[in-house]
């Protein structure tokens, strides 16, 4: 018996390409963190890039690629609008940051 | 066929809980576990920005990448190595199967070994949940609970890939569950993908 991912997702070389490709992004968030200093600079190019690894590792480590569209979906849909919810409050770390009062 | 017989067989279906996602029950409960664990993650993560971000004097104790970038490397190597025990079970070669789970489950010991050391390390130089010499106490309770998280998931996903190994040899598991535990494994390997640039990366001192 074979699975749907067995079916559709790709070979050994396909997996060696994506670890590779995981492998030298991560590469690039060491350069990017030792050449610089400002957390805040380098922050948002190291999320991406670890979006990509993520994304990557996913969708092919994880053949979520190879499943059926609307579970991707589903899952995808749903995480996403449950790590966005979690931004809620960033507001509040920099009102803290900079010893702001509460608004009267 | 009547349209009766369609509706019936239709019904039928439903009745006969075919899944919806095509995805098997087993297969489903890890992703529905797998997401549920990304919020627990995510929300820890989001916790330490939230911290790091509204506090001045946030400590820098890493001094080099070295450890962090070894222990990478291990991690994504052992998401490959668990690929091609995956795909060794789904061709039948049972004993390639097995030395891969095997070797995954080495580079996850491996991994948890460092970050003890690491752990020790810091310890040493005098950091605990508390306090440490570098500046907010914060930052040693945030980084032990999510590397501690971390590590404790690794730790469970060693001891479940030397159980499925095992009982995949003696034919009690097959290699859908191979699959499914190596859907974990990655999970595991992915959650670090985050872990490394917010604990580690914008924590070095220069």
């Amino acid at each position: 018996m074979t699975t749907a991912g067995e079916h559709k997702s790709g070979g050994m070389i396909q997996d060696l390409v994506v670890y590779v490709c995981i492998l030298v992004l991560a590469a690039i968030q060491f350069v990017i963190a030792t050449q610089n200093t400002d957390g805040t600079r380098i922050f948002f190019p190291m999320l991406i890039v670890a979006i990509v690894e993520a994304g990557l590792a996913l969708l092919f480590f994880m053949h979520l690629w190879s499943e059926k569209r609307s579970f991707m979906w589903a899952a995808v849909i749903v995480t996403v609008f449950v790590l966005l919810a979690m931004q809620y409050g960033w507001t509040d770390s920099f009102r803290l940051y900079h010893g702001v009062q509460w608004a009267k | 066929m009547s349209q009766a017989d369609l509706t019936m067989g239709g019904h039928a279906s439903v009745v006969a809980g075919q899944p919806p996602f095509s995805v098997p029950s087993k297969k489903m409960a890890m992703w529905l576990f797998i997401i549920a664990d990304t919020a627990t993650f995510a929300g820890c993560l989001v916790a330490y920005g939230f911290l790091r971000n509204a506090t001045p004097n946030w400590p820098r104790p890493f001094h080099s990448i070295t450890n962090v970038a070894v222990m990478t490397f291990i991690l994504i190597t052992s998401s490959l190595t668990m690929l091609l025990g995956v795909r060794a079970a789904q061709a039948a070669r049972k004993a390639a199967a097995l030395r891969w789970v095997f070797i995954t489950a080495a580079l996850g010991v491996v991994f948890a070994l460092l970050h003890i050391r690491e752990w020790l390390a810091l310890i040493d130089e005098g950091m605990n949940m508390l306090h440490n010499p570098w500046g907010t106490g914060l930052f040693g309770a945030t980084f032990f609970s999510i590397t501690g998280l971390h590590l404790t998931h690794v730790t469970a996903g060693v001891i479940a890939l030397i159980v499925v190994g095992i009982r995949y040899n003696t034919g009690r598991y097959k290699a859908d569950d191979l699959e499914i535990l190596g859907l974990y494994w990655h999970f595991v390997d992915l959650v670090w993908m985050f872990v490394v640039p917010m604990i580690y990366l914008l924590n070095l001192s220069h």
